[in-house]
């Protein structure tokens, strides 16, 4: 503790009149703010008050607008010191496991953290067992992250983030959606860290006012702002309240305080009332995983029944039974009596649901909204109207009638939801979390609408939720985990029942008791020797540099783990590119032969016989039916049963012998002018040795002097499509699919948001890209494999030139065209558009531009400038030119160079365009 | 029955109103239909344009000189003077498509009437130019041969003359092909995507089970998309083939527009069907589009839009036999440049709405499934 005085004089973090806006919105507006050094600060208010976005800030992960953030002594906007310091700070942003791999195991998440810090193979091992055993997920090691709950996620999470020993550790939201007993070992586990780091500052931001009771130090926020800051009890007694949660709505800006925030609910008349639901065993299972375990309960009608259980216990499932969205696995739900069946109309109009999240149409207003579902809910005519108007004044929405539902403050979403779940008067309403996320006034109003609904409409309420104080309010409660239903009766009852403490201590009483069967200790404490000892402050993590090849690997490593378990990507890469090189290849063909004929022969001599004789003779046509007349003749090309018809004048052999040039007329279909074209190059060529033999017979020949015109077809002596198509076909789809994935996997961290571990991280631009580029070249080579044996054992096509110089310009090409993909990624933001641009930009270049459809060489203007500049004409004239032309290594080696060249150039933009920082 | 109409048109409107919103989807789709179609049509050409060409003069004659002279713009490049020597290089490099080789003594073999031989080496590879250029070039060789004769001495003229008349495009003119075709494969592509993204947004954003819960069936669901979506794309088509097409693109159309139109009605049942197929098969929009690409290549490559269906091989015809877009190819083609009427066409009509059923009872039998299994 020496030297503490002089810490504590220094902020670990000040802010100086920050703000930040996302577009119109702001989010920050002006904060300044000094955060104590070596203590526990909680960041507290309802969603979408700026709390994620000022601990993005404080981490380095996004781009300060204005204003100035001082981080661990310096300034977090330069670059220098954020390199410098981001070894000493973790970052584990809001969402449940939102920076970790769902595709990985547990081990190998923590494992690519640990090589991202720079640690040997046995440093890591010995961190991960430790923290592991710490946190109690030892026993999962080789689980995928995506199979864990949520408790565990976001223990995993923590062990992620305290890898490095971090002086500063930030954590968003750590706790929301989490079972309240993984909450409590949740907040013990950081306070046995702290208590072995004292030196350590965690700054935590949440949404439940109950737990900031147990934080050194408060900030409270609202819209942007900073409403209060001090301790717990320095804000209650600044605010004369004795809960966090009424000093926060008497701290809001125009709060009135006659307003009590107690919400009074009366009591429900008691006579027996009729069910309104049933469920009797109801059991859910996905595969192997049971979510729901014979579930019973019953509910009378006009009930407030709550639902209390965290993220992913079973609650949403349930509901969906209910409303006869899933079909139970096993037993029986029953609404009013009537069994519920997926898909029955009738109990869906006496039935009103809200789902989790905001469900309606955001692109539609408010307005539109309602008028939409009256509509569906066959109101009828004269009352829609009136409907309309009554509830737009009972839920308060007259005001925002015209604005888009996206628009909308969350709070009146959600009054806008509910408004639309009752519009057709339902008896029931199923309501799935309706409230997670709303501040504590908005909360009120909202409950104040359903106790309004239950006690004079009598409708059945049936809520879920995770918000005790919520659970509080409800006539009677289920206490639901992991898809079991612990305990139902009313609140106050449940917490008498386990001690009678509050309701939150009753249900992890009841957790305990439930899971006290299945594992002996589930929540191991820490001793001293739990942690990593950090004693040797030596021994710090690297500073970000330019390039380190270990980190660029842990990026291939774990990459390379996620390509392999998505079988829809694998699918994409190989089966995608061989079905299109079975398109390609048999698709696209110029060949024209046996073109479908008729003649219209008026003249019937021997001559005319002959003439039509030597086109039968030929080979490239196929005679179909005779024609009679010019009409027939006519129709018979409209209804496309010929391309060609031929018409003999009469007399045309009388004229033949007389030397009077009879006149033959070729009728082609010309509906697609380049086979109009090459039917018409057959014509005439058969035309022309037609004449010759005539000749030749009537011995004329000397009259004229025989020019012959060889034509040689160099590399393709039967001018087949094939020997130029097949070799053509990797060059298009070689381009389109790698670039495609490695946009993809880019753009999929943005939008997933572990892209974040590349920002707080000290990975550099270089290694992040090289690193997620090395897996796609080696799975584009594998396609390249499977592309050149289609060619040679499929189709047919062997490589006469060299193998090795097509390989290694597939080598140069597929790092050229990944790194085309790299650069994409810079500039998009989600995957679908990835994909549609570098479709886009690949396709149009690598078709048009690149000499499948004529040589570059021909090409003119920003044409021929698009090809010279795009990778696909090299790779092309090499394919073509190893597989068919049988070029040498050596008359290779030019398109080699030329590909190789692409590489650093697309580097380095790709490099220049990503950022190492939020927006 | 009226109740459920009524919810499938308000269910369309509510289609159109979120298409409406998506600006994003919406220039997509202006670009689409005219712009791309315009840019297809003029840009691409299956004539030889800009061949190279190479020749090898060893005769250094007035003959050889007039045939080296005979070729000129759009068709084909000044021709490079090269030496024997070099021919094989300058072919290996692609740097032309065709060398011509005139050999000594050229001109006095024609001019005494002796056989003469002039080769063309072509480069076989450059499957969509070689075989016309070649025929070019041969015509080109024999006139100038000729006139270079009619001069000296006057030969027999040809036994029997040839006219070549092409029917529906006299003059081969590529813009016509081009842009219906492109018409067709943007009809195709985007009502896939539309109906697709329609579907999976609503799954993304969870309004898909809002739908469930209310008296709606998953028909209906899937109906009201169908209209909404295809009436976007025809009243795009419509106005592609008035203003692009015949306006802007001068492409005079045989047959009557209206029931070109309605053929595009009928093939938009089967394009629907299909994005809901592919939205109902993938769970995110990233799959959806990867797929989507998969499909739509094939659909276009082998719908006879890029090359003849006759140029298939047989049993690849009979797979492509079952696709819908290869029918609507042949009815498009039919009507607009053969002017061929109802009659003519109905058989294909038949086969696409007949297909466009079956897979529309296929794709809902799957969106159902996939419904009940989340």
């Amino acid at each position: 503790m020496s030297g503490l005085g002089g810490i504590v004089e220094m902020p670990v973090v000040r802010l100086e009149s920050v703000v930040h806006r996302y577009g119109k919105t702001t989010a920050l507006a002006g904060i300044s703010l000094d955060v104590p050094n070596g203590q526990m600060i909680g960041l507290i208010g309802p969603d979408g008050v700026g709390k994620s976005t000022l601990m993005s800030l404080v981490a380095g992960a996004k781009i300060i607008q204005a204003g100035r953030i001082c981080v661990l002594r310096g300034d977090i906007r330069q670059r220098r010191h954020r390199d410098a310091v981001c070894t000493r700070i973790a970052f584990m942003p809001q969402g449940l496991g939102k920076n970790l791999y769902t595709q990985l195991s547990v081990f190998e998440n923590l494992d690519f953290f640990g090589r991202l810090y720079g640690q040997s193979k046995r440093e890591r091992r010995q961190r991960i067992d430790r923290l592991l055993s710490a946190t109690g997920l030892a026993p999962f090691p080789d689980r995928l992250v995506g199979q864990l709950s949520g408790g565990m996620k976001q223990k995993l999470g923590l062990c992620c983030a305290l890898i490095h020993d971090p002086d500063l550790l930030l954590l968003d939201e750590p706790t929301t959606g989490v079972d309240p007993l993984s909450r409590q070992q949740f907040w013990e586990l950081i306070d046995d860290i702290r208590s072995q780091r004292p030196q350590m500052s965690v700054l935590v931001s949440t949404a439940y006012m109950d737990e900031a009771n147990r934080f050194d130090w408060l900030i409270a926020m609202h819209a942007g702002r900073v409403l209060a800051t001090g301790s717990p009890s320095q804000i209650k007694s600044q605010t004369l309240r004795d809960s966090l949660e009424a000093a926060f709505v008497s701290l809001l800006p125009g709060s009135t305080d006659d307003r009590q925030a107690t919400l009074r609910i009366p009591p429900r008349p008691t006579n027996i009332e009729e069910l309104a639901i049933r469920a009797e065993g109801l059991t859910r299972r996905f595969g192997s995983f049971v979510a729901v375990d014979n579930v019973n309960f019953e509910i009378e009608r006009g009930e407030i029944f709550g639902f209390l259980g965290s993220n992913g216990c079973g609650k949403t499932t349930t509901m969906k039974m209910l409303t006869g969205l899933l079909p139970p696995s096993e037993g029986r739900a029953s609404l009013f009596g009537k069994a519920v069946e997926a898909g029955s109309l009738d109990v869906r109009r006496r039935v009103g649901y809200m789902s989790q999240s905001f469900s309606l149409y955001s692109e539609l207003t408010v307005r539109q909204n309602l008028w939409l579902h009256a509509r569906l809910f066959h109101l009828p005519w004269k009352l829609r109207r009136s409907r309309i108007e009554q509830l737009t004044k009972q839920f308060g929405l007259e005001s925002s009638l015209d604005q888009l539902a996206a628009q909308l403050p969350l709070g009146v979403r959600q009054r806008l939801s509910l408004a639309v779940a009752i519009i057709h008067q339902p008896e029931m309403l199923i309501l799935d979390e309706p409230t997670s996320g709303v501040d504590p006034v908005a909360r009120d109003h909202f409950w104040e609408l359903l106790v309004g609904l239950s006690r004079e409409e009598r409708v059945t309420i049936f809520i879920s939720t995770h918000f005790m104080n919520e659970a509080e309010r409800c006539d009677r409660i289920s206490l639901m985990h992991a898809g079991k239903v612990l305990a139902c009766d009313a609140p106050d009852k449940l917490s008498d029942a386990r001690g009678g403490g509050n309701l939150e201590q009753a249900f992890i009483a009841y957790i305990q008791t439930a899971e006290g069967s299945q594992f002996a200790t589930s929540a191991p404490r820490l001793t001293p020797a739990t942690l990593p000892a950090n004693t040797d402050t030596s021994s710090a993590p690297p500073a970000a540099s330019l390039f380190r090849l270990q980190r660029a690997l842990a990026y291939s490593h774990r990459e390379s783990l996620e390509i392999l378990r998505d079988p829809v990507r694998l699918g994409f890469a190989f089966i995608g590119s061989a079905l299109l090189m079975l398109v390609f290849g048999f698709g696209i063909t110029m060949d024209v032969n046996k073109i479908d004929f008729a003649v219209l022969d008026q003249d019937r001599s021997p001559e005319s016989r002959d003439y039509i004789g030597a086109l039968i003779g030929s080979n490239y046509f196929r005679q179909q039916t005779s024609l009679y007349s010019q009409d027939d003749l006519e129709r018979q090309l409209k209804e496309d049963r010929i391309s060609l018809a031929i018409e003999i004048p009469p007399n045309f052999g009388r004229e033949l012998r007389r030397g009077t040039r009879p006149q033959v007329s070729a009728w082609i279909d010309g509906s697609n002018p380049s086979r109009a074209s090459t039917v018409e190059g057959y014509v005439q060529g058969v035309h022309a040795s037609h004449l010759r033999d005539l000749a030749m017979k009537g011995g004329h020949l000397s009259a004229r002097p025989d020019l012959r015109i060889e034509q040689r077809f160099r590399y393709n002596p039967t001018f087949q499509s094939v020997y130029a198509m097949v070799p053509s076909v990797p060059a298009i789809l070689l381009v389109l699919i790698p670039s495609i994935l490695m946009a993809v996997s880019v753009v999929k961290e943005k939008e997933l948001g572990s892209i974040m571990n590349f920002y707080v991280t000290p990975t550099s631009r270089l290694e992040f890209l090289l690193g997620k580029q090395i897996p796609y070249v080696g799975m584009g080579l594998v396609s390249f494999g499977v592309l050149t044996i289609m060619d040679v054992f499929l189709f047919g096509v062997p490589i006469k030139g060299s193998g090795l110089m097509l390989l290694a310009c597939a080598v140069a090409y597929i790092i050229a065209v990944t790194g085309i993909g790299l650069l994409i990624s810079s500039f998009t933001s989600s995957q679908v558009a990835a994909v549609f641009v570098t479709t886009i930009v690949t396709i149009l270049p690598s078709i048009q531009f690149s000499g499948l459809m004529q040589p570059v060489s021909t090409l003119e203007g920003t044409a021929h400038w698009m090809g010279v500049f795009w990778p696909t004409t090299y790779y092309m004239h090499a394919s073509v030119g190893a597989f068919t032309k049988g070029l040498t290594a050596t008359q290779l080696v030019g398109d080699f160079l030329a590909l190789v060249a692409f590489f650093p150039v697309l580097t380095l933009l790709a490099t220049a365009a990503l950022r190492k920082q939020e927006q | 029955m009226w109740q459920r109409l009524s919810s499938i048109f308000w269910l369309g409107t509510k289609e159109l109103r979120s298409l409406k919103r998506d600006k994003v989807l919406l220039a997509f789709l202006v670009y689409s239909f005219s712009l791309a179609i315009y840019v297809q049509a003029r840009g691409t050409s299956s004539d030889v344009h800009n061949a190279s060409i190479g020749i090898v003069d060893e005769d250094r004659s007035q003959l050889s000189r007039r045939i080296a002279n005979a070729f000129f713009e759009p068709n084909f490049n000044e021709p490079v003077l090269i030496e024997a020597g070099e021919v094989d290089a300058a072919m290996d490099a692609s740097r032309f498509m065709f060398v011509l080789d005139i050999p000594p003594n050229f001109e006095r073999h024609i001019v005494q009437g002796r056989p003469a031989e002039i080769q063309v080496n072509i480069d076989a590879t450059a499957m969509g130019q070689a075989g016309i250029g070649a025929n070019y070039i041969q015509a080109i060789v024999q006139r100038e041969v000729s006139r270079f004769q009619s001069r000296s001495d006057r030969s027999a003229p040809l036994a029997i003359e040839l006219v070549i008349r092409r029917a529906f495009n006299a003059n081969g003119n590529p813009v016509w092909f081009a842009s219906l075709m492109g018409l067709v494969n943007q009809v195709t592509m985007l009502t896939v995507i539309l109906t697709g993204a329609a579907l999976i947004r609503e799954r993304e954003h969870g309004t898909i089970e809002h739908l469930l819960v209310m008296p709606l069936t998953s028909l209906d669901i899937a109906l009201a998309k169908i209209w909404s979506n295809s009436l976007v794309i025809l009243l795009a088509a419509t106005f592609a083939v008035y203003v692009v097409i015949v306006r802007a693109l001068q492409v005079p159309v045989a047959g009557s527009i209206p029931l070109f139109l309605s053929g595009v009605a009928v093939y938009l049942f089967f394009a629907t069907a299909l994005g809901v197929f592919l939205g109902t098969v993938t769970r995110t929009m990233p799959q959806f589009a990867m797929l989507v690409i998969l499909i739509i290549v094939a659909l276009q490559m082998l719908s006879g839009g890029m090359t003849p269906i006759d140029s298939q091989p047989p049993w690849l015809q009979a797979i492509t036999f079952f696709l819908p877009s290869r029918h609507f190819v042949s009815v498009a083609q039919a009507i607009i440049y053969r002017g061929a009427g109802f009659s003519n066409v109905w058989p294909s009509f038949a086969t696409v709405a007949l297909m466009a059923f079956g897979f529309f009872a296929a794709a809902l039998a799957l969106f159902r499934r996939s419904i009940a299994s989340r």
